[in-house]
């Protein structure tokens, strides 16, 4: 057997389970491994600028592959400035491996240089955490590591290493554990037969049914699963923020969005609606607004893997405990063997009220914004990039009303290809994920939506992209203010704009990309938007940053009012239902 | 109402921090907590009693299930048990109140462990209810120090919990 020190165990164990890439950044307590990273070849290393970076380049890496994405970091600050980037993870349910080297075992709890309780510190955010105790464990914590994160709800799992644990010249026998399990973790993988019939019972029963699919359908592969299942029975498909692209934008049958910005269709029709099929999703705030006036007359059937996500907001009529992929199928069987088939009158009726709806308000029935003023409007650069890109491209986006906009006007019609930080809403998050995106598929198309303000959450990184030529379009939706912040202070605070206004302290984004090597376009006219959006796509090999100056006055709309219901929206600045 | 959770855990560093952590983060209750080794030297058994309303309480439970850590747990409030906790309560007693001390401590079957001429320091074991009542039935101005473990609990009849 061959014998290798725990730093090159950790980086061969890495290899045997699939990685081929990293991304971190090095420091004292982590020299041993990065020597061992050093020695090989097969794994690839991205240096990042700054360790939430390299979470978040991980997290994006993960979206779009559906593997494991995985970030090195050394002790004390590159510990803790990892944390948003595992938090922003666990709040999305993405597969993480997060090892962050530690001071040696001695000096654990004196304080020692670049000491932090990572573990403690980490605790509340991963969905399992390991200190390595001995080299020899290193392998098996490695593999339970990789298990626990993408099995089950998917989520971060942290690795703390002790620099003793590393030790060049102390060598172990290695061997790469085949599978592993653990006594006390085996997540439910079938839905409750008794509970899947009971379900198609109640849904091809229903008269005005509303399929609510979220995340989990993205995570748990589920998608081509549930356009089947929303064909067989022809009912209309909202998602959520974190479930855009797992039913094609496009399709007839799709409302878009629901919640808070969701469309008017979906979240009336969800009003309205006497049955709910949730799908992966978690009744988040930002969909239900007042729980206690939740849809009403619905009764709600919930398939999620995660047993504490049912009845924990909306209390579910069926629960159904299971994986996405494996409950959905049961439920195609149980309705192909059902007698009763969906009332076709009552649909039909629930349509045309759908498509009434969809008339009135739909974002895509008419235009709804105001196209007579000289300004760009937000909205219009999202439909300028879907249409630059086919519709095709992977779309990152940090936090606020760019991410809306583009959560509402870019159509996706593939699973991961949208990537946003939906649970935790961390600026900073869109650049750095764009990276991993684009560094898992190097040829596709990755944009970056973001914001003047959040784009410089985690601007560093445009060095990154040049040292590994990450040829990532950022799209700047620049209004010189905190757009969403400013929008809450317009409706709640009297257009008080405390703190939300950079006041002519903007940098020259296209010299700052110049600065490192990379291009700048700034649009400013209307009739230049379409012409200068090709044009940042034709630079296939550069990194471009296209800094639009868009209307600073526009809100996002649809907008719930809160507290109130799923029907209770404003439609405009001045117009609500 | 009140539920005593008794639960195997893996007996790992960290695991009790991950159950105390869930309680906080979620604000739940734990009104009492013990934790202690069991016959299975690769387990712990943490017992804890909270308070919530039934979806609560349903969470809590779903919650610690979840914690990769947690092998095994059962809500004793569900069925029939057994509950006992253990309280160490030192007493001035000097003059008539070493007789006083001492026929209650006898009525709540409790024992005088340690004497001194004004210290009284009694053990006494049974539910929080009956050590409660304990603690009311003697003069407070008496008490010098209360000491209590935290319920244990445990299934009656042939009902376990184990692997």
């Amino acid at each position: 057997m061959e014998l290798l020190s725990g730093g090159e165990m950790l980086i061969r164990a890495l290899r045997d389970e699939g990685v081929e890439c990293i991304f971190g950044y090095p420091g004292g307590t982590a020299l041993h491994i990065y020597d061992a990273i050093f020695k090989q070849e097969e794994i690839r290393h991205v240096l990042v600028r700054h360790e939430q970076a390299a979470a978040h380049a991980a997290d994006g890496y993960a979206r779009s592959t559906g593997r494991t994405g995985v970030v090195l970091v050394t002790s004390g600050p590159g510990a803790t400035n990892a944390i948003t980037g595992i938090a922003t993870a666990y709040m999305d349910s993405i597969p993480m491996l997060v090892l962050s080297a530690q001071v040696p075992t001695e000096k654990i709890g004196e304080d020692a240089f670049q000491e932090t309780d990572m573990i403690g510190v980490s605790r509340p955010i991963v969905k399992h955490s390991f200190t390595v105790r001995s080299p020899e464990e290193i392998p098996l914590i490695v593999k339970k590591a990789f298990h626990i994160a993408s099995t089950g709800r998917p989520g971060p799992v942290v690795i703390d290493i002790p620099k003793n644990m590393t030790t060049p010249n102390e060598r172990y026998e290695y061997a790469y554990p085949e599978s592993v399990k653990l006594r006390s973790y085996s997540p439910s993988l079938k839905g409750h037969a008794g509970q899947i019939k009971k379900a198609v019972d109640l849904l091809v029963q229903a008269k005005r049914p509303v399929i609510y699919a979220g995340g989990g359908v993205v995570s748990g592969s589920g998608s081509e699963l549930l356009i089947r299942l929303a064909q067989m029975l022809n009912y209309p498909v909202t998602t959520t923020l974190m479930g855009l692209g797992c039913y094609p934008g496009s399709d007839r049958q799709s409302l878009g969005m629901l919640g808070m910005h969701g469309t008017f269709e979906a979240n009336t029709a969800m009003h309205h609606s006497d049955l709910i099929l949730a799908v992966g999703a978690r009744f988040d705030d930002r969909v239900t607004n007042t729980p206690s006036k939740f849809c009403p007359s619905a009764k709600i059937l919930h398939i999620d893997i995660d047993p504490t996500s049912i009845s924990k907001i909306v209390e579910a009529d069926v629960p159904i405990v299971g994986m996405v992929e494996n409950v959905l199928p049961q439920m195609i069987a149980a309705l192909q063997a059902s007698e009763i088939q969906p009332d076709e009158t009552a649909l039909a009726e629930w349509w045309s009220q759908i498509d009434e709806w969809r008339g009135r308000h739909g974002l895509h029935t008419a235009v709804r914004y105001n196209t007579e003023g000289d300004l760009i409007m937000p909205q219009e650069v999202i439909q300028e990039l879907y249409r630059a890109t086919d519709g095709k491209a992977y779309v990152t986006s940090d936090v606020g009303q760019h991410q809306m906009f583009a959560a509402q006007y870019y159509k996706f019609d593939q699973p991961r290809r949208w990537i946003n930080s939906g649970g935790l809403g961390t600026m900073g998050f869109g650049f750095p994920s764009a990276m991993g995106v684009q560094y898992a598929h190097r040829d596709a198309v990755v944009a970056c939506v973001t914001g003047e303000g959040s784009i410089q959450m985690c601007i560093q990184e445009l060095s990154t992209c040049t040292q590994y030529h990450l040829p990532i379009k950022i799209i700047i939706l620049n209004n010189q203010a905190l757009g969403m912040v400013k929008q809450w202070q317009d409706i709640h605070y009297e257009g008080r704009y405390s703190e939300s206004l950079y006041e002519d302290s903007l940098p020259d984004f296209v010299k700052l990309a110049e600065a490192y090597g990379h291009i700048g376009i700034r649009v400013e006219r209307r009739e230049d938007l379409a012409e200068k959006m090709r044009e940042c796509f034709s630079h296939k090999d550069k990194l471009v940053i296209l800094d639009v100056q868009v209307d600073p006055t526009e809100h996002v709309y649809p907008m719930h009012v809160a507290p109130g219901s799923m029907r209770d929206m404003w439609v405009g600045k001045a117009e609500r239902t | 109402m009140r539920h005593i959770i008794s639960v195997l855990v893996e007996n790992e560093p960290g695991a009790l921090s991950r159950i105390v952590g869930l309680f906080s983060q979620r604000s739940y209750n734990i009104e009492t907590l013990n934790v202690a080794p069991t016959e299975d030297e690769t387990l712990s058994r943490v017992t804890l009693t909270t308070t919530g309303s039934d979806e609560v309480i349903e969470q809590i439970i779903k919650h610690l299930n979840k914690l990769i850590d947690v092998v095994k747990l059962v809500d004793l409030t569900e069925g029939l048990h057994l509950e006992r906790e253990l309280l160490l309560i030192k007493l001035k007693a000097t003059g008539e109140m070493r007789g006083e001390i001492k026929r209650v401590a006898d009525i709540f079957r409790g024992q005088i462990i340690d004497v001194t001429q004004a210290i009284f320091t009694v053990q006494l074991v049974g539910t929080s209810d009956k050590l409660d009542a304990f603690i009311e039935a003697v003069d407070p101005a008496t008490i010098l120090e209360v000491v209590r473990s935290g319920v244990s609990g445990i299934a009656r009849g042939e009902k376990r919990l184990s692997l």
